[in-house]
């Protein structure tokens, strides 16, 4: 058995050895939570792994498995495409996060890319998207366009990157509109497009006139449709095909100039661990054309506090903010440091309901 | 005109010969799917059989195979003991789910002391955990004469949103800034089923399963019980009038594949999945059925049938990594497999005759 | 809270749309097992019968189109099941399991070019005064043809099952199939035509809630309808008209569970979420006092040896 043990962690060195000796081609791996025909999360994922293959064409490989559970499997494919010779690994869901640092360990001159999480290493970046900056866009919008002040929100699950959303949207829209309220429904899942239409349903019975999701399918966006005089969002995706109505703008997941950018520092030998937060600015969150359905004065509102988030003049958690139970959070002019965003488990003032736990 | 009858005695050749010519026509109808994706057929097909198993980095998957095909063998072993005895648990996900909760967390509760017993209640926590929810069932089924197929498919559902619950509330991790998950047990000495020897991929769950083949093959040909439980399977009156107590069998087999299951969970979770996640399950409960089917409920067929699936899994995300095969077609390689499988075990059974006009 | 937001009769005829692919795939699963045939299969038929609808209707640009297609997709995956249970006399169970890994895996195959595009919109119902009465109109009057088509096939089946010869014998092969083949009737062909009936009717269930629930195809998208509606035939006690009432009470309490968030309930959801199994588990635990509920035969393989 010592013989086993010796002979694997040999081949283990012999793998990192034909690893380390790049070909040529930089080859690049993806791995996936869900198929990448879901329309959303996964979808954009892959948008951004084929931008990278026209971006460098003969100079790039790179390979992809999807619908691959986290957890022990995770790893092993992880593994898989390390031993088959990647440089660079895009690990795109939360969960991999354990993996991920497993699998980095073993490979220290192979360099990982984890989506959303929080634990880095000295081959393993962390890189995330602050989709709230798109939330306070949509925030504006909404609270100027509703007339029965209720906005609809379908969260996914109660957590920190949910909530984080569900605030900055809340703040923005109050800001514009003292009069609203926001409706906040829990799916319990990323993605069942059934229960998101009966969600989206549900929300425009009681009142709704405009629906924000937190879920990744078309769904809401049919319900919003089919019900008449409702405005949504794209999530994730731009989803257009329900533009101009229902769909007034979106939040694009745009992961195509961060992958490129990091192929590129891996070729150039420039690679090194990160972690990265980026916004509209950098052009990670992007935000879908606004629809003529949006009056034009709203339309510029709404742009100018884009380029004003962009540019960094502007942070959408800037005081004066209370928690919802009245407590101070953010004094005059003081903006959220990214460590309390991250971890965001409260509502700001004047949000109904509780977060359920 | 084609006629089938029934053999006497189960066919040893056909028993053996079977499964291959399944492989078999497997790879020629698969391998025309591939071709039908534009891949080259012999290539995918090597990928998923070969490449695993004799490939230039085997070493690494071979001892993969052990850890996908553990937890499938551990828990078809036990619903393999019911199912010869006509009791039917289809919920072994659910106790699958049930032991790794508590199983991790009785590990949870005790972090972060560091002792040596504290694997050790793991396990049991872990074992208890499946067995009382396959339980349910049973004593339903004893009490009442509910049907125990249905009863546990339900509790799968409710075991599924208990895990949902629990990685949101009571188990998260406290240090993990509001995300989802449990603590890793992985980085908790004591809770953790670390690989026994590095690198060969061997933790207690894989030795457990090779037990448990053990032991249910002794069990079956060597105790009263397992007589029993053939009898019953294969007579019920006779095994009432030979003394069997149904109502005993009925607790024992839903609750040893309980308890099986539950183990498969807590070894899981407490060694390559390493925490308590919403999507922590992933269909071995059910993956063991067919399992227990293909090996044709006999501790060494399943055994055999366990480190087959993990072969297609393992050789399936291959092949989509190296050739770019899409998951879905590995999916569907793998639904034909079992078809083939299934349907060829006809002729194990039964004979297969082109009658003429002689029939009498 | 505000509970005063919710509408009922909206609540109403929103459960009846949630339900609807529930019913069918149930109604279909109730033949199936009526029959004596257990099959597990239904998740796989009804993705299947999703996309077979969705790509036809697609390109037809014709709804009725789609549902038809998707009948025939979902049929003819049962029939692969057919095979090999009535043919090869394969487990029922294993065979079940195996047609859902492998109709998720051929759906999003087949699905490959439709993820982003729109189906053709299917209409609703609208009779003038009908549809405008208060309450009654917006919930009986208000739908989509298929919801009705829904509803006709329980009312067809129980009819079926109770008045004519054909039910009779059906429920004479599902009861004892050996019997049953001692009287002359073909048992394999009867159960071969009731999978089928299953297989369609799943299709059916699939489409709607791939062309009028949603409306959009993804990959994996009915997310676990057709378990939830082999459990719905055993709470309904293999009754027709039950099936009916618990699909809406299946529905009703996910839509309700939705209503009760939106209105500012706090309401542990996991805990609401498992509800309908636990009371699924509990009218089993009832029923089993009525032996006569189960056909007798269920899930057993049938091999005429003589």
């Amino acid at each position: 058995m010592k013989f086993t043990k010796l002979l694997a962690t040999a081949a283990l060195g012999l793998g990192l050895a034909t690893a380390a000796v790049a070909q040529d081609k930089t080859k690049v791996g993806f791995v996936y939570v869900g198929p990448v025909g879901d329309g959303g999360w996964t979808y954009e994922h892959n948008e951004g792994r084929l931008a990278v293959e026209e971006h460098f064409g003969d100079k790039v490989e790179t390979v992809f498995v999807e619908s691959v559970p986290e957890g022990p499997d995770a790893e092993r494919v992880m593994t898989q495409m390390a031993l088959g010779g990647a440089d660079l690994i895009f690990t795109t869901s939360f969960g991999y996060m354990d993996p991920t640092i497993n699998v980095a360990k073993k490979f220290p001159d192979v360099k990982f890319e984890h989506a959303t999480g929080y634990k880095r290493a000295d081959n393993v970046s962390t890189y995330s998207a602050r989709f709230y900056e798109g939330r306070a866009v949509q925030g504006l919008i909404a609270g100027h366009m509703t007339e029965s002040n209720i906005v609809g929100y379908i969260g996914s699950y109660p957590i920190p990157e949910v909530i984080r959303g569900i605030n900055s949207a809340f703040i923005h829209a109050r800001k514009v509109n003292p009069d609203v309220q926001f409706k906040i429904v829990w799916a319990y899942t990323w993605f069942d497009p059934a229960k998101e239409a009966d969600a989206a349903n549900v929300l425009i019975e009681q009142g709704a006139d405009v629906i924000l999701q937190h879920t990744d399918s078309t769904a809401p966006q049919a319900a919003a449709q089919a019900a008449g005089d409702v405005i949504t969002f794209g999530q994730a995706s731009d989803m257009a095909e329900y533009a101009p109505k229902p769909r007034v703008s979106s939040i694009i997941d745009n992961w195509a100039p961060y992958y490129i950018d990091r192929v590129q520092a891996v070729m150039d030998g420039t690679w090194e661990s990160q972690d990265v937060w980026h916004g509209i600015g950098e052009g990670m969150v992007g935000i879908g054309e606004i629809t003529d359905a949006v009056p034009a004065d709203v339309k510029q509102a709404a742009l100018d506090l884009k380029d004003s988030i962009a540019s960094g003049e502007y942070h959408p958690f800037t005081g004066p903010i209370k928690k919802q139970d009245g407590s101070d959070w953010l004094a005059e002019g003081e903006t959220a440091d990214d460590g309390t965003l991250a971890g965001m488990n409260f509502y700001v003032e004047g949000i109904e309901g509780d977060i359920p736990q | 005109m084609i006629v089938i009858e029934k053999r006497p005695q189960p066919s040893q050749l056909w028993s053996v010969a079977t499964p291959i010519v399944a492989v078999v026509a497997t790879m020629i109808v698969g391998g025309l799917l591939f071709a039908a994706l534009g891949k080259n057929p012999v290539e995918a097909i090597a990928t998923i059989f070969w490449e695993p198993l004799f490939g230039e980095y085997a070493f690494y998957y071979r001892p993969q195979l052990l850890v996908k095909g553990a937890p499938l063998v551990l828990i078809a072993i036990g619903l393999s003991l019911g199912f010869r005895a006509g009791i039917w648990n289809i919920g072994a996900e659910g106790q699958y789910i049930v032991g790794a909760l508590t199983g991790a967390g009785v590990g949870l509760a005790f972090y972060p002391l560091e002792a040596w017993y504290v694997f050790p209640l793991m396990v049991m926590a872990g074992a208890l955990g499946g067995w009382a929810w396959a339980m349910i069932p049973a004593i339903l089924k004893v009490r009442f004469g509910t049907n125990e197929i249905l009863v546990s498919l339900m509790l799968v559902y409710v075991a599924e949103q208990l895990l949902a619950s629990m990685s949101l509330g009571l188990l998260k991790n406290p240090e993990g800034f509001g995300f989802p998950g449990s603590r890793n047990l992985q980085s908790y000495p004591s809770g953790h089923n670390a690989e026994l020897i590095e690198g060969t991929g061997m933790h207690w769950g894989v030795v457990a399963a090779f037990v448990a083949v053990i032991f249910a093959y002794v069990l079956l040909n060597r105790h009263m019980l397992g007589y029993q439980i053939r009898l019953t399977g294969e007579a019920p009156r006779a095994a009432r009038f030979a003394g069997v107590r149904p109502a005993r069998l009925i607790l024992f087999c839903l609750g040893l594949s309980g308890a099986l299951a539950g183990l498969a969970g807590l070894f899981e979770v407490s060694g390559p999945s390493g925490q308590v996640s919403i999507d922590f399950n992933v269909g071995y409960g059910f993956t063991a059925i067919i399992v227990a089917f293909l090996g044709r409920l006999h501790p060494v067929g399943i055994l055999l049938a366990g480190g087959l699936m993990a072969l297609t899994y393992i050789g399936g995300e291959i092949a989509q990594g190296n050739l770019g095969l899409p998951a879905a077609a590995i999916q569907v390689f793998q639904g034909m497999l079992l078809f083939f499988l299934l349907a060829f075990d006809l002729l194990t059974n039964y004979r297969i005759r082109f009658a003429g006009k002689e029939v009498a | 809270m505000d509970l005063s937001a919710i509408n009922p009769v909206l609540l109403v005829a929103s459960l009846m749309v949630a339900a609807t692919p529930l019913l069918l795939a149930s109604i279909g699963e109730l033949v199936v097992e009526k029959s004596g045939v257990l099959n597990l299969g239904v998740e796989g038929m009804m993705i299947t019968g999703a996309i077979s609808g969705f790509a036809v209707a697609v390109e037809t640009g014709s709804p009725t189109l789609g549902f038809v297609a998707a009948a025939a997709g979902g049929a003819l995956l049962s029939l692969l099941f057919a095979l090999l249970t009535q043919v090869a006399l394969a487990n029922q169970v294993a065979s079940g399991l195996s047609l859902t890994l492998f109709g998720l895996g051929l759906s999003a195959l087949m699905g490959q070019g439709y993820v982003g595009v729109k189906p053709p919109p299917t209409p609703k119902l609208d009779i003038p005064v009908l549809t405008d009465l208060p309450v009654v109109g917006r919930i009986l009057f208000g739908h989509d043809l298929m919801l009705y088509v829904g509803v006709a096939i329980v009312a067809l089946v129980w009819a079926v099952l109770k008045f004519t010869r054909a039910g009779l014998i059906l429920r004479a092969v599902g009861e004892n199939h050996h019997a049953a083949h001692a009287l002359g009737y073909k048992v394999v062909r009867i159960r071969t035509l009731a999978i089928l009936f299953g297989g369609a009717c799943a299709g059916l269930g699939g489409a709607y809630i791939s062309l009028v629930r949603v409306p959009q195809w993804t990959e994996g998208m009915t997310a676990g309808v057709g378990w939830i509606a082999l459990a719905l035939v055993v709470f309904a006690s293999w009754k027709p008209w039950r099936v009916l009432l618990g699909a809406y009470l299946f529905g009703g309490i996910t839509v309700l569970q939705l209503n009760l968030q939106a209105a500012g309930v706090a309401i542990p959801v996991e805990y609401l979420a498992m509800s309908p199994y636990i009371v699924t588990i509990l009218v089993l635990v009832i029923l089993s006092a009525d032996k006569s509920s189960a056909p007798a035969s269920l899930g057993r393989t049938f091999h005429a040896s003589h």
